[in-house]
């Protein structure tokens, strides 16, 4: 098990860079997700790592040793595939013993340590199948045993769930965190699902357009979101932004739009230019008669326990998450008023959140 | 109406009919073959009689003629001999001949068997590393090359072969096995590239990631991987290849003499006294047929799934 670390890693193909200068550090027996809409670079990333890819530049750290340009086979590192890539012609014991027979252990160590894998994800009664006749569950626990049974420095794996259905990827998302906590491998894990990435990492790393925008832990990066995109690709829905024309002083402590006076916390940091965002949580958002931004219904969606009510304003379509004892009507008009003073004020040249008291 | 079925499926009418079609194709393409083999177990004179003759008492006349070579001797001579010591020397005697020696049919039919299954071998397996290449790796110019590569079938082989006929005779591979054996792999080696690279393109490169990732270099992880999953492609592709460099007449004519000369060639001058031996030429041409029908049977399954591979999603 160890850490792994990239610096200033890059890659293009032709024209286009895939991964721009980006800086990582996994720790020793982290769970780590890579996050992002596809095409942003985490699957090339992980392939990197994996040594599927060559970097155009920079460097991979796995434990101490630089990997960058060695061969997939001398990293030793497992991957698990979307497909799964399980072999179709071997039955489950040959895959799972397929990536130990190169390494030249004794075919009863291989025995042992094939059922030992087995045991552990409960696929010790499917051994002898092939693997046409397997549910896609245990196609994803087989393709987790052969990651498994080499016992590799670091475990890699790119949208595993994502061919599951809802209700399986659920139990397996339970079943691979119980994994982790079981043998503390260290583990990147690329997905596009910020429900997923929530729920298993220990921190999370956005990345959009080939570059890395925030890497921290998923409280952080769902309160603290360092740049707009971060704040509207986590959360579900995601971040509500209107547009201010006026430049955010330091100390500036409220903020009037359109009416409706927003106080915001204490900023630290003034903006460089006059147009910038508001980033607001629609559950720091409510609806009442008398103050805040006016506006009317445009969209009611039920969710069980809460309630999503798009509203249109001036300022654009805001969406508010309320509570469902909250009826409105399409088209009634209504007020929207923040909650409390959760604003982030985006810089609207750097697209980056400017530092205040709630974020620093 | 008969809501029993749904209207994808066929009528019971219409499978009938399809089954007759099928018969009398069948029947159609199967007369010449099963008068070839029942010419095969004729004697000489029942093979030429008119009318032709559909009941007969068999005889394996045509093959002992096949494997023999054969002289017509006086009777005083054969009186003279010890009594024959099997029943092929008894069957040769009954004709006034005594048997000289083995004929060279057996030598031919090994040099088929060396240079069909030879050039299938290596048009199979250069076929599978070019396809495999092109499927995988960017190569410069690949479209062109591709493109270069079909175009060899273009033309009819035969079109080149008066400079094929010099160059053989100045590299001295003509009449080698070897040189035969290069010949049909450069022919078959085109369809071979196409054909694989259609099923290799088939197979997500996942696998062999996986196989790398799992410590194998890329060429294991195409042995152990890859190729197990082509089988069906290399199956389909060898087929064709055998079909081809089996049955080739014209190149084996003009190319083979003694040496390296294969069946094709030779069964047509099997003469027999005073008119063609029928028999034998049947009997030749039915032993000719055997292994091309083995091959493709064993490999049947996988034909027939490799040439609709790829219609349907997996």
């Amino acid at each position: 098990m160890s850490q792994i670390k990239i610096v200033n890693l890059q890659k293009s193909f032709g024209d286009f860079t895939a991964v721009k200068n980006s800086n990582l550090t996994i720790n020793d027996k982290e769970f780590f997700v890579l996050l992002g809409p596809s095409g942003c670079g985490k699957t090339t990333t992980l392939r990197m790592i994996a040594g599927l890819e060559l970097p155009t530049s920079g460097e991979i750290y796995l434990g101490d040793e630089e990997v960058g340009m060695l061969r997939a086979s001398e990293r030793d590192i497992a991957f698990v595939f979307q497909l799964f890539a399980l072999y179709p012609h071997m039955n489950v014991r040959n895959n799972l013993s397929f990536p130990l027979k190169m390494q030249g252990y004794k075919k009863s160590d291989i025995k042992n340590r094939v059922e030992e894998a087995a045991k552990l994800l409960r696929i010790d009664h499917i051994l002898n199948s092939n693997i046409s006749s397997l549910s896609g569950g245990d196609r994803q626990r087989v393709a987790l045993g052969r990651a498994l049974v080499r016992r590799p420095k670091a475990f890699l794996m790119d949208e595993p769930l994502g061919t599951l259905d809802a209700e399986f990827r659920e139990l397996m998302c339970l079943e691979l965190k119980k994994l982790h906590l079981d043998i503390g491998a260290t583990t990147v894990y690329v997905t596009h699902d910020q429900l997923e990435a929530m729920s298993l990492a220990d921190r999370i790393a956005v990345m959009d357009g080939g570059e890395i925008l925030q890497a921290d832990e998923p409280n952080i990066i769902y309160n603290k979101p360092k740049t707009k995109f971060v704040a509207s690709f986590i959360g579900s829905p995601g971040m509500n932004f209107f547009e201010v024309n006026e430049g955010i002083s330091k100390d500036q402590s409220f903020v009037n739009i359109e009416g409706a006076k927003f106080d915001i916390p204490k900023q630290l940091e003034e903006s460089k230019g006059s147009k910038n965002f508001f980033g607001i949580r629609p559950e720091n958002l409510t609806l009442n008669n008398n103050e805040g931004l006016k506006g009317s219904v445009f969209g009611v969606e039920y969710l069980g326990s809460r309630k999503i009510i798009t509203v249109k304003t001036s300022l654009g379509e805001i969406k508010v998450k309320t509570d469902i004892s909250i009826n409105v009507k399409l088209n009634e008009n209504v007020q929207v008023k923040p909650l409390n003073n959760n604003i982030i004020i985006f810089d609207g040249q750097t697209d980056k959140s400017l530092n205040s008291e709630f974020i620093k | 109406m008969d809501t029993s079925r749904s209207y994808l499926e066929p009528s019971s009418f219409s499978k009938k009919m399809a089954a007759a079609i099928i018969i009398v194709y069948a029947v159609i393409t199967l007369i010449p073959i099963s008068w070839m083999v029942m010419t095969s177990f004729k004697n000489v004179d029942s093979a030429i009689s008119y009318p032709p003759e559909v009941l007969f008492e068999p005889s394996l006349e045509g093959y002992v003629n096949l494997f023999t070579n054969r002289s017509r001797q006086s009777q005083e001579y054969l009186d003279s001999l010890p009594p024959p010591q099997n029943w092929y020397e008894e069957l040769v005697r009954s004709r006034e001949m005594v048997i000289t020696g083995p004929s060279k049919f057996l030598g031919r039919y090994s040099n088929s068997m060396i240079i069909g299954f030879g050039s299938t071998f290596a048009s199979v397996f250069l076929g599978a590393l070019a396809a495999y290449a092109f499927s995988r790796f960017r190569v410069p110019l690949k479209d062109d090359l591709l493109f270069f590569i079909l175009s060899t079938r273009m033309f009819p082989p035969i079109a080149v072969a008066v400079p094929i006929f010099i160059m053989y005779r100045k590299l001295g591979l003509g009449d080698t096995h070897l040189g035969m054996i290069i010949l049909y792999t450069v022919v078959n080696l085109s369809l071979a590239v196409w054909l694989l690279k259609g099923f290799m393109d088939e197979i997500p490169k996942e696998y062999e990631e996986a196989a790398m990732i799992d410590g194998y270099s890329r060429l294991q992880a195409f042995f152990k991987v890859v190729l197990p999953q082509a089988m069906t492609g290399i199956a389909a592709t060898a087929i064709f290849c055998m079909i081809f460099s089996w049955n080739e007449y014209a190149f084996a004519v003009l190319l083979t003499q003694f040496n390296a000369q294969t069946a094709p060639p030779f069964i047509p001058t099997i003469i027999g006294e005073g008119g063609l031996d029928w028999p034998a030429i049947g009997a030749g041409t039915t032993l000719f047929l055997l292994p091309v029908m083995i091959f493709t049977i064993i490999l049947r399954k996988h034909l027939l799934r490799g040439i609709t591979f790829g219609a349907v999603r997996k």
